[in-house]
C-alpha cells in the first residue's frame, strides 16, 4: 500500500468532518476558539493512533463475536489516559475542552477507523491511517475554530484583532452548523479540481 | 494469521485479558497523575482564594469548614494575617446557569461585606455569559465593597441592585443566586 497516499487521504479526500462527518458532536461543540479545536484535534489523534495500533497488534488475538467489547475497552483506556494527564498538567485545557474528552470514547471516527481499517490491515499501515486521519480531524477542527473564532470574537489564537464584540452568532452553536456548512462546500471545491 | 474461533472460552479469555491490560494501565496511570492533579486543583484554589482576600499569611486551603446547602457542599476558608482574621473565603455553587453548574469564590470581611468575586469554574457562553469573568467585563466590579445585607443581590430587571450583563440575564441571575448562597453560608458560621 502507497503509506504516502494512505496518510494524506485524512485531510481532504475522506476527511473525518468534511468527507465522511464522523464525530461532529465534538466538532461543533468545542470549536468556539481555534486553540481549543487544535487541543482536541490533537487529543483524538492521540487516542486515534494508539488504539489503530493495538487493535492492529492484537487483531489476530480477538475472537470475531467480542471485537467491538474489544475495541472500546482499548479506546476507553487511551481516553481516561488523555484525561487524566491533561488533568494533572494542563488543568487549564482541561476546563476549556471539559466534558468533551470522555466523549472521545464514543467518537464514531475512532471505534470506525478500528473496525474499518486497523482490524484488517497491517501494524504500520494501521499507524499511519491513525495519524492521517488524526491530523486531518485536527485541522478540520482548527479552521473551524478559527473562523468561528475570527468572526464571533474578532480574535485568532487568542489574539484580540477587533475591540468590542464581534457576529456572537459564530460562537453560538447555530453559527457552529453555519461555519461548517461553508466549510464543506469549500473541501468540495477543492476535491472536485484534484480529481 | 488465521482469525481466532468464536468460542466460549475463547471469547471469556479474551475480554478477560483485555479488562485485565486496561485495569492495570490505568491504575499506574493514575497512581502516576494524582499527585499533580491535586497540586493543580490546590494551586487553582489558593489563586482563587488570593484574588478574593489578598494580603494572607496563613494556609486558607487548609482552615476550611463544609456546609451543606441546597444538595451540595460549600466550603469556607479562613484568611489570617497574623493573628487578625482577614476575612473568609467562600466557595459557592449555583445549578442556575445558562449551560449548568457554575462556582465562584467569594470573599467577606469580617463585617460581612464583599471584598472580590473570582469565578472558579463555568461552562457559559464565551463572548456573552463568560463577561461575569473578572477581565472579560465590568460586571464583577460593581459587587466589591458591597454588603448583601443593604445591596440587593438580585438583576434589577427583578428589582435588585444589580446591573446585569448585556444579553446574558440568566447567567447574571445565576452568578446573584451563587453570591447569596454565599452570604448565607457566611451568616450560618458566625
Amino acid at each position: 500500500m502507497n503509506q504516502w497516499k494512505n496518510f494524506t487521504k485524512g485531510f481532504i479526500r475522506e476527511n473525518a468532518v468534511f468527507a465522511l462527518f464522523l464525530g461532529l458532536c465534538p466538532t461543533l461543540g468545542v470549536t468556539t476558539s481555534a486553540i481549543n479545536g487544535l487541543a482536541m484535534g490533537l487529543a483524538t489523534t492521540f487516542v486515534l493512533v494508539m488504539s489503530n495500533l493495538v487493535v492492529s497488534l492484537i487483531k489476530s488475538l480477538i475472537p470475531d463475536k467480542v471485537r467491538i467489547p474489544s475495541f472500546i475497552v482499548i479506546i476507553a483506556t487511551f481516553v481516561t489516559v488523555v484525561e487524566l494527564v491533561m488533568k494533572g498538567y494542563v488543568p487549564a485545557l482541561f476546563d476549556a475542552l471539559g466534558l468533551f474528552i470522555p466523549l472521545i470514547v464514543v467518537n464514531c471516527l475512532v471505534l470506525g477507523r478500528a473496525e474499518a481499517f486497523a482490524s484488517k490491515n497491517s501494524i504500520w499501515s494501521s499507524l499511519v491511517d491513525g495519524m492521517g486521519m488524526g491530523l486531518g480531524f485536527t485541522m478540520a477542527l482548527t479552521v473551524l475554530g478559527a473562523v468561528r473564532e475570527l468572526l464571533g470574537s474578532g480574535a485568532f489564537f487568542g489574539l484580540k484583532l477587533i475591540s468590542g464584540d464581534a457576529l456572537l452568532l459564530f460562537i453560538l452553536p447555530p453559527g457552529a452548523f453555519i461555519a461548517l456548512g461553508y466549510l464543506i462546500v469549500l473541501a468540495n471545491m477543492i476535491k472536485e479540481k484534484t480529481a | 494469521m488465521a482469525k481466532k474461533e468464536s468460542t466460549f472460552v475463547s471469547m471469556l479469555a479474551t475480554l478477560f485479558v483485555v479488562t485485565l491490560v486496561a485495569a492495570g494501565l490505568l491504575g499506574s496511570v493514575y497512581a502516576l497523575t494524582k499527585e499533580p492533579i491535586r497540586l493543580a486543583e490546590l494551586k487553582k484554589k489558593n489563586e482563587a482564594i488570593q484574588v478574593v482576600v489578598p494580603g494572607f499569611d496563613n494556609e486558607p486551603s487548609t482552615e476550611v469548614e463544609r456546609l451543606f446547602m441546597d444538595g451540595d457542599s460549600i466550603f469556607l476558608y479562613t484568611a489570617r494575617k497574623g493573628e487578625e482574621v482577614l476575612g473568609t473565603a467562600v466557595e459557592t455553587f449555583t445549578n442556575e446557569g445558562f449551560s449548568g453548574e457554575i462556582k465562584l469564590m467569594v470573599g467577606f470581611d469580617p463585617q460581612g461585606a464583599i471584598i472580590d468575586i473570582a469565578v472558579v469554574s463555568h461552562a457559559e457562553t464565551p463572548g456573552l455569559g463568560d463577561k461575569m469573568e473578572k477581565g472579560k467585563g465590568d460586571f464583577s466590579l460593581q459587587f466589591m465593597g458591597k454588603d448583601p445585607n443593604t445591596f440587593n443581590l438580585a438583576v434589577k430587571k427583578d428589582r435588585g441592585d444589580v446591573d446585569a450583563i448585556t444579553a446574558s440575564t440568566i447567567t447574571s441571575r445565576a452568578y446573584c443566586d451563587a453570591v447569596k448562597r454565599a452570604h448565607r453560608a457566611w451568616n450560618e458560621v458566625q
